[in-house]
């Protein structure tokens, strides 16, 4: 019996030209890609991506959104992948940042007269604190039980936007709004200050901050040394003595101290107030982010700014009349590119034509 | 394969030159209209409260052909609706409607950038000098509904898939089980929550629930016809909502309350051009033709259709009001006295269910 087969095979190294070339690559499939799309539903494409180019960076204001935009997700993908350094999978951003935001919403609920100066960094201290809370969680039993991180911190995440709901329909909700479900407005004290008269927000600075304290920590000091060592090689390291469960937690714990403090910075500076929308996946992108970044702190900012444009420029090309949906569907294809060309610098595909070997191999299906 | 790949290369080729020449060809005839835009919470194909605004806008469009709508779907009530609506903006849009109760605070924060731009703001409460607040008074239909729902019932308990606890759904809910009670004070209205606007796998699933604790009339508040499908499948019938639904569920939906912006739209837009728009806080009912009811299906009897018609015409003549007392709620108590109504305030935040509902609400 004849069979065609594809067969993955990893690369002994990849090459550096690739490296350079495979983003390009990837960006220039994903558009002859969607402008076939497009095409067939309609669409001019070079009128689309202009759009898509003219909303997110064109002017002043397309790039203070999509920096607004990626401040959420720079906070969150530097924290997933602080942690994936270690080869945790944090997907549990999304809860971290929901419980930073609670945590920030209660200190400036409940000190609605205090001057800024308190009220501020008491809501930055709260919302890492709950976020690294939130990240504890799952951080002991993985340490100290192996239990699956993947799942915990997934599930973790549902707790904490039900948690949310069960706050502004319940004992949050603000009389003065007839009964709609939304926390109290903070007082002004409580909003994190914009800067350069646009949307864009101290939390661009934090965002700025956390990723050249990770990329110092990492590359100069002895712990960052023990991090990229357990990633690499966790017997190499339990060898040499380092406490690994220690290092498990602490770096989850960080991971949703950033998440936390993301979530601070969008109820203070863009929400003002208690919510249930606070965030449509900010958490889940970072995952994306933080792998294309190839976890190095300053390739996670940059792509976060570049995810934030996808983002902002999605909703513009509506304004042509490309559905939500196609929108969509070009964003998905633009990852689907990226890992794509990722993956093919990583692994040579060929095509196997299997023959009558069948014999040996019963049992193996195809 | 180089064969293959070759013939794919041109092809690719050709369709970007065929899409370069359809952009040149573009024109640009709109730039001289009189530009309206509106955000929607949910995509146009929702088949019910987006669908329905959506309808409005392109009935506005017919009616008024010196004005061009521009349209984003699908916008989070998060930072994106701000900036959706600066981008409508700063794109010569000289009034925007926000079609979802969470866009409050943003259409503030974008209005006060924009003075001279006109906002309208779909169930919010929130007005400015160039923001007006617009809802319909849908517990009137919502209550003829009810009325059908009640004399269509065999097992006296109709399933209620609604969507959030907030005093909207209330409201609705409510104003059901007073039609249904109207017609059949032995009836008991069981309410699923499935803390959705769009989701149809869920709400599907809330649907059955009700059906299996012995439902046999299913009405609903989201935004999809999910719920009719499933009453639908077991052999049940349903009251819809938004926009008519019947051909999802033929042989199910009795009917249901419906939306019809149109009129408004058309109202807004020619004050907003004219110069007249003023800040206002609208509340239509069935007299202004803002809400009203969904086409029967064939299974209604002429005997239920003219007692509903009936009940109609005495709430347009504003001689009956689904709220006047006496009210008791679903504890028993007395909430609103025989002789009082309910004020629009009163109506606006309900946090109580009436007699007659079963289910909780969050406290």
């Amino acid at each position: 019996m004849n069979a065609l087969k594809l067969v993955f095979e990893k690369r002994e190294a990849v090459s550096p030209a690739y490296k350079f070339i495979s983003p390009l690559l990837a960006i220039v499939m994903s558009l002859v890609l969607g402008a076939i799309f497009l095409l067939a539903s309609g669409f001019s494409p070079l009128k689309v991506y202009y759009y898509m180019w003219w909303g997110a960076f064109s002017d002043w204001y397309g790039i203070s959104e999509t920096l607004v935009t990626s401040i959420p997700i720079m906070l969150c993908a530097l924290g997933v992948a602080l942690a994936a350094k270690m080869l945790l999978w944090n997907v549990g951003a999304e809860g971290q940042f929901h419980m930073g935001a609670c945590a920030a919403a209660w200190v400036a609920l409940s000190m609605p007269g205090a001057p800024a100066w308190q009220v501020l960094p008491l809501m930055v201290l709260a919302g890492m604190a709950a976020g690294a809370l939130w990240a504890l969680l799952p951080a002991v039993p993985r340490a100290y039980l192996g239990v699956n991180e993947i799942i915990t911190t997934l599930l973790l995440n549902y707790v904490a936007i039900y948690w949310v709901e069960y706050l502004v329909h319940g004992p949050w909700r603000d009389p003065v709004s007839l009964n709609f479900p939304l926390s109290a407005p903070f007082s002004d004290a409580a909003r994190l200050p914009f800067l350069f008269g646009t949307r864009i927000h101290w939390g661009l600075v934090f965002a700025l901050a956390a990723a050249a304290l990770i990329w110092f920590v990492l590359g100069r000091t002895k712990w960052g040394y023990e991090v990229t060592v357990i990633g690499e090689n966790p017997r190499a390291a339990r060898y040499a003595g380092m406490n690994i469960e220690r290092n498990i937690v602490l770096s989850m714990c960080i991971a949703g101290a950033l998440a936390g403090l993301g979530g601070m910075a969008e109820i203070s500076a863009i929400a003002g107030r208690m919510t249930r929308q606070l965030s449509p996946g900010y958490g889940y992108s970072a995952i994306i982010v933080a792998w294309l970044g190839k976890l190095n702190p300053w390739a996670v900012a940059l792509v976060s700014v570049l995810f934030g444009g996808l983002l902002v420029g999605g909703y513009s090309a509506q304004v042509i009349g490309v559905t939500a949906a196609s929108v969509n569907m070009l964003q998905g294809l633009m990852l689907f590119c990226v890992l794509a060309t990722e993956a093919l610098g990583r692994y040579r595909v060929r095509i196997v034509r299997e023959v009558a070997r069948a014999g040996k191999e019963v049992g193996v299906d195809g | 394969m180089g064969k293959a790949r070759k013939i794919v290369l041109v092809l690719t080729v050709l369709m970007l030159l065929a899409g370069m020449v359809r952009l040149s060809g573009h024109s640009m005839a709109a730039e001289d209209k009189f530009k309206v835009g509106f955000i929607y919470i949910g995509p146009v194909g929702d088949a019910g409260w987006t669908l329905a605004h959506d309808e409005g806008r392109r009935f506005m469009e017919k009616q008024l052909p010196w004005a061009e709508g521009t349209f984003i779907e699908s916008v989070a009530e998060t930072a994106e609706a701000e900036r959706m609506m600066t981008q409508l903006a700063r794109q010569g849009c000289k009034i925007i409607f926000a079609t979802s109760f969470g866009y409050m605070d943003y259409v503030q924060n974008v209005a006060k950038n924009f003075p001279n731009v006109k906002f309208e703001h779909c169930s919010g409460f929130k007005r400015a000098a160039n923001v007006s607040t617009y809802f319909g008074r849908m517990y009137e239909p919502r209550f003829l509904s009810g009325m059908v729902a009640g004399m269509m019932t065999k097992s006296n308990i109709l399933g209620y898939v609604a969507a959030f606890p907030i005093p909207e759904v209330v409201r609705g809910i409510n104003a059901f089980a007073r039609g249904v009670r109207f017609v059949n004070p032995s009836a008991k209205v069981q309410v699923v929550w499935t803390n959705t606007w769009y989701d149809p796998a869920t709400e599907k699933e809330a649907a059955k629930a009700a059906l299996d604790a012995g439902a046999d009339v299913i009405a609903q508040h989201q935004d999809t016809p999910a719920p009719m499908q499933a009453a639908e499948e077991r052999g049940r019938y349903g009251v819809s909502y938004n926009s008519p639904m019947s051909h999802f569920a033929p042989n199910a939906v009795l009917t249901g309350p419906v939306w019809n912006w149109g009129p408004y739209y058309v109202n807004r837009v020619k004050a907003a051009r004219e110069g007249t728009w003023k800040s206002e806080d609208y509340w239509g009912g069935i007299v202004d033709g803002v809400v009203g009811l969904a086409p029967y299906g064939s299974m209604v009897s002429d005997k239920i259709k003219k007692a509903v018609a009936d009940k109609q015409a005495e709430i347009v003549a504003a001689k009956f009001h689904p709220f006047a007392g006496p009210i008791k709620d679903n504890f028993g108590k007395v909430r609103v006295p025989a002789g009082k109504t309910m004020t629009d305030a009163e109506m606006l935040s309900f946090d109580w269910f009436v007699e007659g509902v079963v289910g909780t609400l969050p406290k």
